[in-house]
């Protein structure tokens, strides 16, 4: 307690925030982002206060402020067991494409039997699965960190920004934005399809700087005009097929696409 | 002496994903020993049927967020082994170096951030930062590197966007290659300096014959694709990889578990070793040698020191991959890709032991069926026997709970378990 008291950034005293990791049906990538910025891990450490954090750390406390959770919600046990985190939680934070829309998992929900995903990898054996849902559709999310996995530096960004209490804040623009800013080669001129035109900036346009089109994990940007975006698409030679995959990866755009669903018997 | 004794970890720390121990011990007499996993099921394997081709290696890689490399790079070779396509052999060895950085960062993090508090009596790597900041800065700076190659060729880290079905979507820039290469040769210091530290902790003495399986090294130590072997004899082609798997369902598992010639076999750094250790560069082969690692090992621990082995033989062999490819004329990056009808499998030896992949195509490209065979999920019915082997030579010796219950977590980790992804 004395140290946070202590550290100080640009002069004024820094809180030092409890904040505990958890995961749902996941990749656990979302987390391991958190370890991979070897660069400024030290220094992240340093603002915060880890206090659970299972995939990396064996101490557990149930006394912590930001919750940052990643995963959707596949069964009753996790719903409990999420339920319990937003009681414990100040702040709960939803992390990455899986908490904030389902992510790559939510495609199951588009078999029209929901038995058939089970029978098809499981056979006859009982398996505990519902419907996959996002964090924000059982408890309340107070805070949204999107991505596919969620950008190492936005996420150190929003950290600092909680400690500092500065507010935090989203692009509404798409990607597209970040993408000319990046001076790239549109790749539609590569007969790459691309969600860029309406997904939500803030990964600094990483896929298509690295010239894969976008996938929409970050979501839907503010009022996008989808019809155009397909209309586009469609003039560009990509099959209906095509777009229709992309937007319903990762789940960020299906109560804007909601007709197309449920294709797969 | 206690001879009566009760391990319950629910679940357990420092793995990936969600698994369960438990151990009961009465009068000296083992009465249950269970390793259970309770991760939620993803269903990947249903979700790509009736998706296009192209959609395989995104969203499979997405089984994990260790080895999304590793998922991506057996996804690609299943598709191009379906439509008949052979990568050149500038794609190869980029898809290899990538391969390559993966273990690196992928072993480090297990070493070095999960299996070390073990050794230095701390519940994480946080309280070491402080005590032993020399280590963890090496292990940061080693890990660092391997990431930024993978950043460079792959497109990211985790979950890469350059690796594409007929080669990569652009390539890295010889000057980047280059300064990893300086790099690279700098950190064989720092693993020197790991091992050493390595050295002088006691591993646990316990061992149990079991049956290791990988892919069969021809020339080099196997990592992309060629055939299957076992220690037992037993020896496959890639696409037979069923008969070598065996999956079947049990009751305290959400993940299915594997057998060949006996109850269980492993997979892994440790089955890698045991299968190929001729192969290993020579200075992997000291480090192995200084350790007593020498085929064949039964001691599920020594696979620690088999990804250490690993971690020198990757950077070793990753220098001299970006020498040839700096003496090479850059070709195109990707080759077209024209879908038929048809199976594709693929074998790869990820961070924690032999992945497979396979699509069923129909004419269009459109995939009919899907299957993946987890490394964990393959290792899981071993970690078991070990898990019961251990408790039983314990119950006699009359431990305490708490040193059991750290025994028994260590042997797990030891695994490397990667569950979310065995569950996928």
């Amino acid at each position: 307690m004395a140290e946070s008291r202590t550290r100080t950034y640009l002069g004024v005293p820094l809180y030092r925030p409890r904040v505990a990791f958890f995961e749902f049906s996941s990749c656990e990538g979302c987390q391991l982002q958190i370890l991979n910025n070897e660069s400024t891990l030290l220094d992240f450490l340093s603002l915060v206060e880890v206090v659970n954090f299972r995939e990396a750390m064996t101490e557990r406390s149930e006394d912590y402020e930001i919750a940052f959770v990643e995963g959707s919600i596949t069964t009753e046990e996790e719903i409990k067991r999420l339920k319990k985190i937003r009681k414990n939680a100040k702040t709960l934070a939803a992390m990455g494409s899986c908490a904030c829309f389902g992510g790559v998992n939510q495609l199951k929900n588009r078999f029209r039997n929901p038995a058939s995903a089970k029978r098809e990898v499981y056979g006859s054996h009982p398996v505990d699965s519902g419907p996959v849902r996002a964090v924000e559709d059982v408890v309340g999310v107070d805070l949204r960190i999107y991505g596919c996995p969620i950008s190492k530096d936005e996420v150190e960004k929003i950290v600092l920004h909680i400690a500092i209490g500065k507010s935090i804040v989203v692009p509404k623009y798409p990607v597209c934005m970040e993408c000319k800013r990046n001076e790239n080669i549109c790749l539609f001129e590569f007969g790459e399809p691309c969600l860029g035109p309406v997904t939500r900036a803030g990964c600094d346009s990483w896929c298509p700087s690295n010239r894969a089109g976008c996938w929409g994990c970050r979501g839907p940007a503010e009022d996008v005009n989808l019809r155009q975006m397909r209309k586009i698409m469609e003039e560009n030679g990509f099959s209906e097929e095509t777009i229709i995959d992309r937007l319903e990866c990762f789940g960020g755009f299906l109560s804007l696409m909601k007709p197309e669903r449920g294709r797969h018997g | 002496m206690k001879k009566t004794c009760t391990v319950n970890i629910r679940p357990l720390t420092r793995v990936e994903g969600h698994g369960n121990i438990r151990i009961k011990i009465r009068n000296g007499k083992l009465q249950e020993a269970e390793w259970s996993v309770v991760e939620t099921p993803r269903f990947f394997e249903a979700i790509l049927k009736g998706k296009k081709w192209d959609n395989a290696p995104w969203i499979t890689g997405r089984i994990c967020g260790i080895c999304s490399i590793g998922h991506t790079l057996a996804s690609i070779r299943a598709v191009e082994n379906a439509f008949g396509i052979v990568p050149d052999e500038q794609t190869r060895k980029l898809r290899l170096l990538l391969k390559h950085m993966e273990t690196l960062q992928s072993h480090t993090l297990h070493l070095c951030f999960l299996v070390l508090p073990d050794f230095m009596n701390t519940g994480s790597v946080f309280p070491l930062i402080k005590s032993h900041g020399d280590v963890v800065l090496r292990a940061a700076k080693i890990k660092k590197l391997a990431n930024d190659v993978c950043d460079c060729v792959g497109g990211r880290r985790l979950h890469p966007t350059r690796t594409v079905v007929g080669g990569f979507t652009m390539l890295p820039e010889k000057r980047q290659l280059h300064e990893f290469s300086e790099r690279l040769k700098e950190i064989t210091e720092d693993l020197m300096l790991l091992s050493g530290l390595i050295r002088e902790f006691s591993l646990p003495d316990f061992e149990r014959e079991t049956e290791f399986v990988s892919l069969k090294g021809e020339n080099d130590y196997p990592f992309i694709g060629g055939d299957l072997v076992s220690s037992d004899g037993v020896h496959m082609k890639e696409h037979d990889y069923k008969k070598m798997t065996n999956e079947y369902m049990v009751k305290q598992s959400t993940s299915k578990w594997c057998r060949l010639s006996r109850g269980s076999f492993a997979v892994g750094a440790l089955a890698r070793l045991n299968n190929n250790f001729d192969f290993l560069h020579p200075a992997a082969r000291e480090v192995a040698e200084s350790f007593d690692l020498k085929p064949v090992t039964h001691n599920p621990f020594m696979n620690n020191i088999a990804q250490l082995v690993e971690c020198v033989h990757v950077v070793k062999e990753s220098v001299s991959l970006i020498d040839e490819l700096l003496d090479s004329e850059f070709g195109e990056p990707r080759q077209e890709v024209r879908p038929r009808k048809g199976v594709g499998v693929a074998a790869v030896e990820v961070p924690r032991g032999i992945l497979y992949h396979c699509y069923r195509f129909d004419d269009k490209g459109n995939i009919t069926k899907c299957d993946c065979v987890i490394p964990t999920g393959q290792n899981h019915a071993n970690i078991q026997h070990d898990l019961e082997a251990l408790a039983r030579e314990y119950a006699s010796k009359g431990k305490d709970d708490r040193e059991l219950e750290l025994l028994a977590a260590m042997l797990v980790r030891a695994y490397d378990p990667c569950i979310s992804c065995s569950v996928h």
